[in-house]
This record gives structure tokens, sequence and C-alpha cells, in this order.
């Protein structure tokens, strides 16, 4: 079973390359109606922060952090809805899209009478939702630089921590597509989604709940994403963000192992 | 690799779904440069067959053997080298024509450069040039079946491997299909493919197996089949009224064996004409006489007492 599931240590390279041409597919059926998808979901953060972060922002005014930072309420949001549209972009494509390819295109089933393994689909689709939830981070990350929510320095590892929320959520949204059998399921996972996006300390920091919530809250991976970027673009998060890495690497590896197993049973009928 | 050494090598391979058998211990022995068929109604376990030869289909038990390799072990290794037409489509809808030829080809790592020419080929191959930037979804049943066996030859294989290449196409489609099949054959590639069409079996098959409810009733050419299983001739007969039943019982005596479907009575002889002649003799006046050679329908009838197609 594990070697079904696990390509061998010596062919990791076979097995990127196999990858790399799950995502190549996924270029060559690029369709201009798609770009309008790509653009929507880079408007959305954008509208949460506008909205949000600077109309709400003008009545709360500044936030003291736990660590005793000022920060405007645009500076704090802005981070939560980086990491939040890292979680969208990366589910958009990893749920619905994959859904779609797996059960009804039943493109796969063509797929794994090549070389190319499950696992390497399952690589291969996370690589192509990244290249879009990237695209997404960058351009978000260039407006917070250039609404002065935090500086060019900060932006830059900030970038790279967003691709791995993505990747991340990715990984989930996978394992979720796996076990779900008709589109009506997407509607619950559409609601979970939005109340992760509510109460994962986007909107005020989770030291406003109450204890049980918060403890609840801060085990999300969401939450984790939130805390990871804004120590970055705003500061002062201490050694936690260790924390964080670890967390969402361990996540997304078992994400990816469960994924991958799901699809060898569903596909090696 | 000796050349006694089959290409494809199955020993009591038995495939289950749940408690359900459908390949039942089958003995299978395909080598290299042949044509080698499966013949079967629905359900037979072809397909089951099939794709545990494709490697994306784990044996319940028995063992089988690939290239020489292990299909568990070395799946990846194996199917590099195989060309698969699976049963149902599996083209890319977002795709178009030629894009699925090259994409598919990126999965076996071949170069791009290199897959877009093997692409330019194999659409001329299979006589879909014209529609190489289309989409998939509006061509003919007969132009998908062609561009899935384009796709399935997109690496070069040394063994392809139909599943009922040519099921629902028309004849002159169905004759394209098997003229590219025969071609194929002739530069060296073996072939194994499943039908339910006799003729398709008769045409393309160096040696098939018959398979009935999971397991093989029988097993060579189809001339030795057809020597060994029916007679050189058959009448097909069909009388007037309800059943043709009280008709049979009269001519018990003129063939080798007689044959009672619902609308047709077969009588199996060496010699067509005499047998109608006799049957003329007795005072029986059918309203249809057919008399023709023997083929595997008669084969399947005779090893299983029911038709191929119903
Ligand atoms: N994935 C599956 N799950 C359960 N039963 C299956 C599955 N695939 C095939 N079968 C059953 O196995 C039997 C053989 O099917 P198949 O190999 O497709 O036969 P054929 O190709 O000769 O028509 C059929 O009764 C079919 O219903
Ligand atoms: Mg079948």
């Amino acid at each position: 079973m594990v070697a079904l599931v696990l390509p061998r240590l010596m062919d990791v390279s076979a097995a990127s390359r196999r990858s790399a041409a799950v995502a190549e597919r996924n270029v060559s059926a690029l369709k201009s109606i798609y770009w309008l998808l790509l653009v929507s979901g880079f408007i959305e953060p954008l509208l949460y922060l506008f909205s949000i972060g600077v109309g709400v922002g003008a009545l709360v005014g500044d936030l003291t952090l736990s660590n005793g930072a000022v920060v405007s309420y645009a500076a704090f949001v802005a981070p939560a809805m980086l990491a939040s549209s890292a979680m969208t972009g990366a589910f958009a494509e990893t749920t619905f899209n994959f859904f779609g390819k797996m059960k009804y295109m039943k493109l796969y089933d063509g797929v794994i009478a090549t070389p190319v393994q499950p696992f390497e689909i399952a690589l291969g689709e996370l690589a192509w939702a990244m290249l879009r939830g990237s695209a997404y981070s960058g351009a978000f990350l260039v407006v917070m630089v250039v609404m002065d929510l935090t500086t060019a320095a900060r932006a830059a590892v900030a970038f790279p921590a967003a691709v791995l929320v993505g990747f991340t959520f990715g990984a989930i949204g996978m394992t979720i597509a796996t076990f779900m059998r008709s589109w009506q399921d997407f509607d619950v996972l559409a609601s979970a989604q939005f109340v992760l996006f509510l109460f994962s300390g986007t909107f005020v920091p989770a030291q406003a709940y109450p204890t049980l919530l918060r403890w609840l809250v801060e085990v999300t991976p969401l939450y984790r994403a939130v805390h990871l970027v804004r120590g970055i673009t705003v500061g002062g998060g201490g050694w936690t963000w260790l924390l964080d890495l670890g967390y969402l690497l361990l996540v997304l590896a078992i994400g990816l192992f469960i994924a991958s197993r799901r699809m060898s049973r569903l596909l090696y009928r | 690799m000796t050349t006694a050494q089959p290409l494809i090598q199955a020993r009591g391979l038995v495939k289950r779904f749940g408690s359900f058998t459908a390949v039942d211990a089958i003995d299978v022995a395909v080598r290299a440069g042949e044509a080698f068929g499966f013949l079967g109604p629905n359900g037979a376990g072809k397909s089951s067959t099939m794709r545990m030869i494709g490697c994306v289909s784990p044996p319940s038990g028995g063992e089988l053997r690939i290239l020489g390799m292990d299909p568990v072990r070395d799946g990846p290794a194996i199917r590099a080298r195989l060309g698969v037409c699976p049963q149902l489509d599996t083209l890319d809808p977002e795709l178009t024509v030629r894009e699925n030829l090259v994409t598919y080809a990126r999965y076996f790592g071949i170069p791009r450069r290199v897959a877009r020419l093997r692409a330019a080929e194999l659409l001329d191959f299979v006589q879909l040039s014209e529609r190489a930037d289309s989409k998939v979804e509006p061509l003919s049943g007969g132009m998908k079946r062609r561009l899935t066996i384009a796709r399935a030859l997109v690496n070069e294989p040394e063994i392809v491997l139909l599943d009922e290449p040519t099921t629902g196409l028309d004849p002159q489609a169905r004759h394209l299909v098997w003229e590219r099949l025969f071609q194929l054959k002739q530069q060296g590639v073996t072939l194994v493919l499943t039908t339910h069409y006799m003729d398709e079996a008769e045409q393309l098959c160096d040696r098939l197996v018959v398979m009935d409810g999971g397991r093989i009733v029988a097993e060579g050419s189809p001339r030795v089949l057809i020597e060994q299983h029916s007679t050189r001739e058959v009448v097909e007969l069909r009388f007037a009224g309800e059943s043709q039943e009280p008709f049979a019982s009269k001519l018990d005596q003129l063939g080798e064996r007689v044959e009672v479907l619902p609308d047709r009575i077969l009588l199996y002889v060496p010699d067509g004409d005499a047998a109608v002649a006799q049957v003329t003799a007795l005072g029986l006046h059918p309203i249809n006489v057919l008399v023709r050679r023997s083929g595997l329908e008669d084969v399947f009838l005779h090893l299983t007492g029911r038709t191929l197609i119903d």
C-alpha cells in the first residue's frame, strides 16, 4: 500500500517532473473566463480591507497589541486578509475544481494510466493552486506596502509565509474534496470557511474572546496562519512564529498524506 | 528478456469487489508481437482484467507479471511502456484535440517539442488533423475513440491495451480503427483487446480467450476455436409461428448440433446447402434460410448456451 502512495526516494526527480506535468496541464487549460475568476479572487480581500480595515478602522482607532505595540486597525486587519485570501485561493482550486476534475471530468482516471501516481497528482494540483494563491498574496502585499500598512522588508518575509499558508490550506482542501459526495457538500464547506474567516483573530484579537472560545480559536489553522503573517507584517510575535510554522508544516504533511491515500483508494479500484 | 517469456503472464488472477468475484482465477499468457483478445459478454470480467494489466487496479489474488515486473510495485515503470485505450474515453474536455495529446505525452516525461511532433504524426495517423484545434466535446463518438487510440500511442508503447475499441462506432469508423490497429501490429506492437464483437475478434486476434462470468471457458486462435467448438457451416432457419421449438425436434437428425433461439434455429452442419435440401425433403418450409460459415458467435453459443449480445 505504501508503495502505491509514496514515491520511493530514488524517484524523487521523476516524481517532481510528473507533478510538474500535472500543474502544466492546468496552464494549457487556462481560458479567458478563468482570468475573470482570478481577478475576482484578488478584489475580494481588497474590498474587505477597504470597507472594514479602513472604514471600521476610522471608528475603532488604533489598537494596542498584547506586546504593547500600537498599530492602526487597518494594519491589524490587513495580514488577516492576506492569510484568509491565501486560504480562499487555495480552497477554490483544491476543493471545487479538484472535485470536478476527479468526480465529474474523470480526468485522473486517464492520468493514472500513465506513470503519474496519485501522490504526484495531489502535489501537482497543489503546486498549481499555489501559483494562483501566491499571485494574490504578492499583489496584496504590494498594496499593503503602498498603503504603508507594513514595510517592504517585512512584506518580503511575509510572502513565503503566505505561500506556506496557501499550501497548507490547499492540502486541507484536497483532503476534504476526496470525502465530498456531491456539490451540495460544498455549501457546508463554504459556511465552515466563513466561520473560520470571522473567528480566527481576523477582526479582533483573540484575547477579546472568552477563554474557552479563545482556546478553540487558537488551534484552528487559519488562526495560526493569521498569527504567523501578522507577526511578520506588524512585528512583535516573539518565538511563537516557530509554533505557527511547525503547525502549518505538520498540517500540510498530514493533508497531503491523507489526500493521496484517499485518491489511491478512489482511483485504483 | 528472451522471446519465450510472455510479456503478460497471469496465473490464477483474481479480482474481487467486496464479496463479488469479477475475475475468477484466470491464467493468461500474452507473447510479444501477438494480438491477443478477451471475448465475452458484458459483465464477463474483461475490463476488470484489463485494468489489472494496466496497473490501475490491484489484483485481489493470484500472480500477475507484466514486462517481467510486478504491477503493484513497479506500476510507473510498467505504465511507461503501456498504451491504454480504456472502455470509456477519459479525454480532457478542457483541452483541444492537439493539447490532449501533448499534455498526455508530458505525463510520460516526453519533452514538449517531441510531444508536438508526435501529436501531429498521430493526428495524421487517426485522420484527425483537421480537428486538431477543436475542443473534444463536439467530436463524434468515432473521432473521440480515434483520439483516445492516438493518445494511447503517444509514448510509443510496447503493449497497447484496447478495451472495446470499436463499441458504439458506425461500420465506417470501425473499419478505420481496425485498419490502424492492424498497422500497429505490423509494426511489431503487442495488442491486447477486449470485444464482444465476433467479427472484430476474428479480424484482429491471433489468439483469444473466451470469458464468461469471470472465468475463461476456451482459448486458442479463432480458427482453432471454431474447428473445436463448431462445424464448418451453419444454417439459420426461421419458421412462421409463435415458437421455433416444435420445428426443432423434427430437425434433430440433420446436423451435428441444433441450437434453438427465440427467433430462429441454428443447424450446425459440414455442408449447408446439403442440409437445406434435407430440410425441404422433410417437408418443412422455413420463411427464411441463411447458410453461412461458422464463427466465434457459434463457439460462444456452444460453450455458454447463450448469445453474446442480447
Ligand atoms: N468498481 C467496481 N465495483 C463493483 N463491481 C464492479 C466494479 N467494476 C466492475 N464490477 C462488476 O464486475 C463484473 C465484471 O465487470 P467488467 O470487468 O466491467 O466486465 P466486462 O468488461 O466484461 O463487461 C460486473 O458484474 C461489474 O458489475
Ligand atoms: Mg468492459
